[in-house]
């Protein structure tokens, strides 16, 4: 057990999951079932998006804390223009989606530039996408529109009384692109050169500032995007969703295995933290014993285990 | 191998200086095709910075490299690589995260629709830079899975991958055993019989002997000599190496052995019996005599540092004992080694040495009030006294004992924690390398700081990576090997290459 796991830290986390899975499935009724397993995935959609996109910033070795309220950001801006400025929907995503890459870009820069820690400037980066959603509308305002009624309406059927929402098939869907971009792409090998060792990675002559700046770009595209899924999830926009939403997603990443030292890790790893996350928040639907505040406890000592297990194997490398 | 041909590298009048140190005067070599060239020269004579203006890392004032007749002027190791001149250093410049397949082409895979690496011609361009070293590494294992000699195979593999007409190999030996040497130096045979130049820098001579077709001597910042290999005696060699030094260290040779052997006959100042601890030392012996200075030598990892920790106490030893002046001193706990007057002057100046905030004054009084206990405070006019004693006795560059030490540049920061050291009045002084990252003005003052400390009967423990700050402070130099100590050179023995060899030669 020991060794594989060093070669592979995801059997750590299939082994939870899994473990979770089949303790719930033998314990309620009904837990097994196609029905449920889609449900995950409709349930963390918008998690799932910005926790890949953590995931990016992660393996190279930066962090992003500005997720949840870029989320926050942007449900409220989308909301304000499909329903006050009159703007179409497409449009208005468009524009959410310009945004967020700008916004990410912004800070990638900041980083790059000034040599700046990226917790310090993406914290920055939170209390500042904070207050303009407040400056857009300080409550919450519904969407009324017949194309979001008909985004939300698209359903694939995959089972007896289950079924993939637009959110889940948008989640699965990022989720394949995801592991395309880290596995195929230029800039995702040099995601994980830059995490591995930036000195090294730029004495081999690799972009490495233009791929720091890329990595916030992409991941504000990410909240954007999330936002955007989170108003399909909600019919509404308030400035105050997403709060906290950027440590339930650093949090997903680290159970997934990928280290907070960059590098190392990747994106099906991710995928299965958010189920992680997905199958407690099940478990506390199906037994009504335990409160909600169980998730919370259950991530921590999840969180916990997996970093205790991380250590015990970078000692064992050394 | 035709003389009169254009040379692949030429380098002509490189100059450069660093704030006042004229690091490079006047250097100019030429390197042929199909040849290993050995750039010579003790400690700071100039080769690394050489090497530096060549690959673009530094940008000479004055002076021209010229690649098969054409002038380039790297600006980045990048570029120097672009144009073909590859490196490898002694310490991998890879990314132990990544396959060796992506080490070797990363930057420069191609990529097909939708962006998509072209990873079946990356292997097949890795297998064949593979290939040029006759080499069959597994491309997909982990870099971080193979030993550091393979990393370094993987370093030349990505080198050539560009197809580089030059190579330079910086200390390429350093860290490997004596059969992982063997392959490098077939390796580097087949690449020369393929009509590539090689830069070969090493400080073992024996290596160089063996390796190369001329050698190129620097001294001080200065092009002195290129000669062939064939018929060059090591004592011609070392004559050009040392210049006048050379001469003096013979003369030199009696006195010192006269000073090791004063040292050798006083009183025993610290008896270390068999201390050691599983992954530190093994079961290290030492006899300190009063104003003996002892260096530890050996490569990184050898457990120089590791003994320090030990004696000091940071470290608890599962073995052995330590007694000062026939008193045996509890071992493990660094507050009672300070009262006891054996104390630490520690290799991280930063992390684990200075205070930055704090004055001078401050920073030079915590190893005397730790050692007289907090319920003792030093008196005001005590701290002035000793802080203005020290900064007039080491001749410390600062506004006064109120500035914060952050202030001092590093030589006199370094002052300033030895100054620490020394108000505490300690009986044994452990430096771990006393003169890290400062210049060498500031470098031989501490050294002579150090010389007459032990005629005031200070003992000294020294380690220094810089093997000729050992060899010019100590007596008595112990040579660690593998957490063991497994020689001893005294006096006028110990030299460099005496230090090199008994490393080299064991076993």
């Amino acid at each position: 057990m020991k060794i594989s796991l060093r070669s592979n830290p995801l059997y750590a986390t299939i082994g939870v999951l899994a473990s979770l899975f089949a303790v719930a499935s033998f314990s309620y009724e009904g837990f097994f079932s196609l029905r449920v397993i889609a449900n995950l995935f409709t349930d963390s959609s918008f998690l799932g998006v910005t926790a890949l996109g953590m995931t990016v910033v992660i393996l190279s070795k930066g962090i992003d804390l500005s997720v949840g309220s870029v989320i926050g950001f942007t449900t409220i801006l989308v909301a304000y223009l499909v329903q006050d400025a009159g703007v179409s929907v497409p449009v208005a995503w468009g524009i959410a989606l310009v945004v967020g890459v700008l916004f990410g870009a912004a800070m990638g820069a900041l980083i790059v530039v000034y040599d700046l820690p990226s917790f310090l400037v993406t914290l920055g980066g939170l209390f500042f996408a904070k207050g303009m959603g407040f400056v857009i509308s300080s409550s919450s305002i519904g969407i009324q529109n017949e194309f979001y009624d008909a985004v939300v309406g698209i359903q694939i059927q995959v089972g007896p009384g289950a079924y993939l929402g637009a959110g889940a098939l948008a989640f699965i869907l990022f989720f394949v692109f995801c592991l395309y971009l880290l596995k195929w792409t230029r800039f995702g090998r040099y995601v994980y050169a830059v995490g591995g060792n930036e000195d090294s990675a730029r004495l081999m002559g690799l972009p490495v500032d233009r791929v720091k700046i890329g990595v916030y770009a992409f991941n504000g595209f990410c909240s954007a995007f999330a936002g955007i899924l989170t108003t399909l999830y909600m019919g509404s926009g308030n400035p105050l969703t997403g709060v906290g939403m950027e440590l339930d997603a650093i949090a997903a990443v680290v159970i997934g295995g990928t280290l907070l030292t960059g590098g190392i890790g990747g994106a099906t790893g991710t995928l299965l933290g958010v189920l992680t996350f997905a199958v407690i928040q099940t478990i506390l639907n199906f037994d009504g014993r335990f409160k909600p505040a169980f998730l919370r406890i259950a991530i921590a000592a999840l969180l916990l285990g997996f970093i205790l297990t991380q250590r015990a194997l970078a000692r064992g490398k050394e | 191998m035709s003389k009169d041909a254009t040379p692949l590298l030429k380098v002509s009048g490189l100059c450069k200086r660093f704030g006042s140190v004229q690091a490079l005067s006047d250097v100019s070599f030429e390197l042929r095709a199909g040849e290993i060239h050995s750039l010579l020269g003790e400690n700071g004579a100039g080769k690394s910075t050489t090497i530096k203006c060549i690959t673009g890392v530094h940008r000479p004032e004055s002076g021209t490299v010229e690649l098969n007749g054409r002038e380039i002027a790297p600006r980045s190791p990048r570029e120097a690589e672009l144009s073909g001149i590859g490196t490898v250093y002694q310490e991998v410049n890879l990314l132990p995260n990544l396959s060796v397949l992506e080490n070797i082409v990363l930057g420069r895979v191609k990529t097909g629709a939708l962006g998509r690496i072209d990873w079946k011609d990356a292997r097949r361009r890795a297998k064949a830079a593979l290939g040029k070293l006759e080499m069959d590494i597994d491309l997909e294992a982990r870099l971080s899975s193979l030993p550091v000699a393979m990393q370094q195979l993987v370093a030349l593999a990505r080198a050539l991958e560009v197809d580089s007409k030059v190579l330079i190999l910086d200390e390429p030996t350093a860290s490997l055993d004596e059969a992982e040497v063997e392959n490098l130096f077939r390796v580097m045979n087949l690449l020369r019989d393929k009509g590539i130049g090689i830069i070969f820098i090493t400080h073992f001579l024996d290596q160089v002997f063996r390796m190369s077709d001329r050698m190129t001597v620097l001294r001080n910042g200065r092009y002195i000599v290129t000669r062939d290999a064939k018929g060059l005696s090591k004592q011609d060699l070392l004559q050009d190496m040392l210049g006048k030094a050379f001469e003096e260290m013979q003369s030199r040779g009696a006195a010192l052995d006269a000073i090791a052997e004063d040292r050798a006959g006083r009183a025993t100042q610290l008896q270390v019996r068999s201390l050691g601890a599983p992954g530190k030392i093994d079961s290290l012996e030492l006899e300190l005599r009063e104003g003996e200075v002892v260096g530890l030598a050996g490569l990184l990892g050898s457990g120089r540092t590791e003994c320090a920790r030990l004696i000091f106490g940071v470290d608890k030893a599962t073995a052995g004992s330590l007694e000062l002046k026939g008193k045996q001193v509890k071992q493990g706990v660094p507050s009672e080694s300070i009262r006891e007057g054996i104390m630490l002057a520690s290799e991280d100046r930063k992390a684990e040495g200075i205070f930055p905030h704090l004055t001078v004054r401050e920073n030079m009084m915590i190893a005397l009030q730790s050692r007289r206990g907090a319920l003792n405070p030093v008196s005001r006019e005590e701290q002035d006294a000793i802080a203005e004693k020290y900064i007039k006795a080491m001749r410390i560059k600062t506004s006064g004992p109120e500035a914060k030490i952050k202030e001092l540049s590093g030589g006199n920061q370094q002052k300033v924690l030895l100054a620490r050291w020394l108000a505490a009045e300690p009986k044994v002084l452990i430096l771990d390398e006393p003169t890290r990252g400062i210049d060498i003005g500031a470098r031989a003052e501490i050294e002579k700081l150090i010389e007459s400390l032990s005629e005031d009967g200070l003992s000294m423990i020294m380690i220094s990576s810089e093997m000729d700050e050992e060899v010019r402070c100590c007596h008595r130099v112990l040579v660690l090997r593998d957490r063991k100590v497994i020689g001893e050179l005294r006096g006028s023995a110990i030299t460099e290459s005496a230090i090199v060899r008994k490393i080299a030669d064991h076993e």
